[in-house]
């Protein structure tokens, strides 16, 4: 039986914590967001936010509308009220082309946070998930004007740094993430780049996929499918 | 229907919470405040007093030796307080001495501890000291109960004031303030890399912007101190060396021309390469920073004092007016060098990572990172330096002989 498979049973037998030994060394972990498939539910969001109790005004995870209009590739009207949360106002039919852009922390491997930290809290696991040590974190903020995402930000009553975990604790045993969990139309995908058998691997070879700011030189692990050029 | 509502409203919200444009949704509140505006203009301050006083004892440049001591101690008096509005930032302060116990070597802001305490322990205090030690050790036996105390204790012991023994300090001292010129470069350089290293905000990330705030930490600590010299000389009663402050004139105008010189290459070479943030950053300078960023930092806080400098040098000028026009461009130097800060670390948290929107800074009055704390903050050190001043006369050389010998 594979892995996940026996980690769900341990989970409806409402005993997670004795999910299969986990390898840190046999993981790498990344998401592949297929941005065509994104109808700007909210889904993600919520679940998310449910998931890991998430203050309200703040995002692990948000979604943001595109409209690109003809000619005018580099000024984009973009929109995520409340993160996207509740979804979107019906848009205008006039010119362009209208999409959604989930986003959330890139957990990179070359991660200018990780790097800025001045006491080491935030840190890149054995595999690649950018975590941050609440017990340990001085709250300056530094990793919050570091990330070039908008991803970070200091949780209002813990005075701590907060981002997106990728639902360690769910994946850890076995499980995918909140938001990949109910997306309804398969936008977000976890995975696992050091599994040769994540089909990951095809999609990678036959799709045009890119990483947000590849200027950045981060080792983003966020893969994006279409990901239009006005997308920042 | 309810949901357009609120949606609605929700848009509403965020304008009238001051925000254009798209901002990601993290981004809307900033994150540095005022207080971090006043860390490397305090820091700043203490290197830049530091470079003045190292002319005297490096550069043998005499005319400045009346502010000599008053620059240490102005420089001592800063750095003191140069922490304060960084452990009252942070979320958890009481964690902040794990910055010195398991610093992380990546980190640009984890050398900061060191650096500073380096610069104070190993060069001010050690340079006051060494100074100083033949006025403690005189006062320390011409004054009476607890004051003799104190000043038995700063002898640390050593005594012997011998012809031999302060030449030993004097030679000692040269040498510290020679390692404390580039450790002054270090303090101020090393705090305009804090912002410089940061690629994702184009609005920081410059290779010149250590550069940018070292010279420009000389303008104000030699502005400030000048100030100070003349404040303190007039509530004195005693009559203000004037070649020592055309000196310090002087040197504040070479100084602001290269500082000056440095941003408006930066500026320059921003506009005529234009990428991507460009559009953004223009925005803002015409909106948001116009006030900041041109009236009060360049036009106020820079070409203002500059001419007047240019004048006092081009044309010999009445003592008197001289002195006020000195006055008045030191003021506005560091009223320029305060908004120069208040641009980089506001400014620069104004614009969204996405060049798409903009948000507001809205300082409190009352609250933990507010404009009084602020304010408190920036005087606190003329407090520190009112009472240093009482303890170690910067005049005390006269004072004390006349005291020992009974003249």
């Amino acid at each position: 039986m594979p892995a996940a498979a026996v980690a769900w049973k341990a989970v409806l037998a409402g005993t997670p914590e004795q999910a299969p030994n986990y390898k840190l060394s046999d993981h790498w972990w990344g998401m592949l967001i297929d941005v065509p498939k994104c109808i700007g539910c909210g889904n993600c969001v919520r679940a998310c936010q449910a998931e890991n109790d998430v203050p309200d005004g703040y995002f692990r995870t948000w979604v943001e509308r595109y409209h690109v209009e003809d000619e005018n590739m580099t000024n984009p009207e973009v929109i995520s009220p409340d993160g996207g949360k509740e979804g979107f106002p019906v848009a205008k039919e006039d010119a362009g082309k209208y999409f959604f852009v989930p986003k959330m922390c890139n957990h990179c491997t070359d991660s200018p946070c990780t790097q800025v930290c001045p006491v080491g809290a935030t840190f890149v696991t054995p595999d690649g998930v950018v975590l941050i040590d609440q017990k340990y974190c001085l709250g300056c903020a530094y990793c919050v004007q570091a990330c070039p995402y908008g991803c970070r930000y200091i949780h209002p009553e813990k005075k701590v740094a907060d981002k997106c975990t990728l639902c360690y604790h769910r994946i850890t045993k076995g499980l995918t993430t909140a938001c990949c969990e109910n997306c309804p139309t398969g936008a977000r995908q976890l995975v696992d780049l050091k599994n040769p058998k994540d089909p990951i691997h095809e999609f990678l070879k036959t799709h045009p996929v890119q990483v947000l700011k590849p200027q950045m030189a981060t080792g983003a692990k966020a893969y994006y499918n279409g990901l239009d050029g006005s997308v920042r | 229907m309810m949901c357009d509502l609120a949606m609605f409203l929700g848009e509403q919200v965020k304008v009238m919470n001051g925000v254009e444009g798209f901002m990601y949704p993290n981004e809307i509140g900033l994150q540095w405040s005022v207080l971090i505006v006043l860390y490397p203009f305090i820091t700043g301050l203490v290197a830049g007093a530091f470079i003045l006083a190292s002319l005297e004892r490096v550069f043998r440049v005499e005319a400045v030796k009346p502010t000599y001591r008053l620059a240490l101690l102005t420089a001592l008096s800063f750095l003191i307080v140069a922490p304060l509005p960084l452990q009252l930032h942070l979320g958890h302060p009481e964690r902040s001495p794990e910055m010195y116990f398991t610093p992380h070597s990546t980190s640009a802001m984890a050398m900061f501890g060191y650096v500073y305490l380096w610069y104070l322990m190993a060069v001010l205090v050690f340079e006051i000291w060494l100074d100083y030690r033949r006025d403690i050790v005189l006062l320390s036996q011409s004054t009476k109960g607890p004051v003799q105390w104190i000043y038995k204790v700063m002898t640390l012991g050593s005594d012997n004031i011998s012809p031999r023994s302060l030449h030993i300090d004097e030679k000692v001292g040269w040498i510290v303030t020679l390692i404390g010129i580039p450790s002054a470069f270090l303090l101020h350089g090393y705090v305009g890399f804090i912002f410089g290293s940061i690629k994702a905000n184009p609005w920081w990330s410059s290779p010149l912007m250590p550069v940018v705030f070292i010279f420009s930490a000389m303008v104000s600590g030699i502005a400030g101190v000048m100030l100070i010299y003349m404040a303190m000389t007039k509530l004195r009663g005693q009559k203000i060396d004037i070649r020592c402050v055309d000196t310090i004139a002087m040197y504040l105008f070479y100084i602001f021309i290269i500082d000056f010189s440095l941003e408006m290459l930066d500026l320059i070479h921003r506009i005529y390469e234009a990428d991507e943030s460009f559009r953004s950053l223009n925005f803002m300078v015409h909106t948001k920073l116009y006030v900041p960023h041109i009236v009060i930092q360049i036009l106020l806080g820079t070409l203002t004092p500059l001419i007047l400098l240019f004048i006092t040098q081009l044309v010999k000028l009445p003592e008197q007016v001289r002195k006020r026009m000195y006055v008045t461009a030191g003021s506005l130097a560091l009223v320029g060098i305060f908004a120069m800060r208040w641009n980089v670390v506001i400014g620069g948290q104004l614009f969204s990572k996405s060049f798409l929107g903009y948000t507001t800074y809205k300082m409190a009055l009352v609250t933990k990172e507010g404009s009084l704390v602020a304010a408190g903050l920036t005087v606190l050190p003329l407090f520190i330096l009112w009472a240093l001043v009482k303890l170690l006369p910067p005049w005390t050389a006269e004072h004390v002989r006349q005291a020992t010998t009974g003249d």
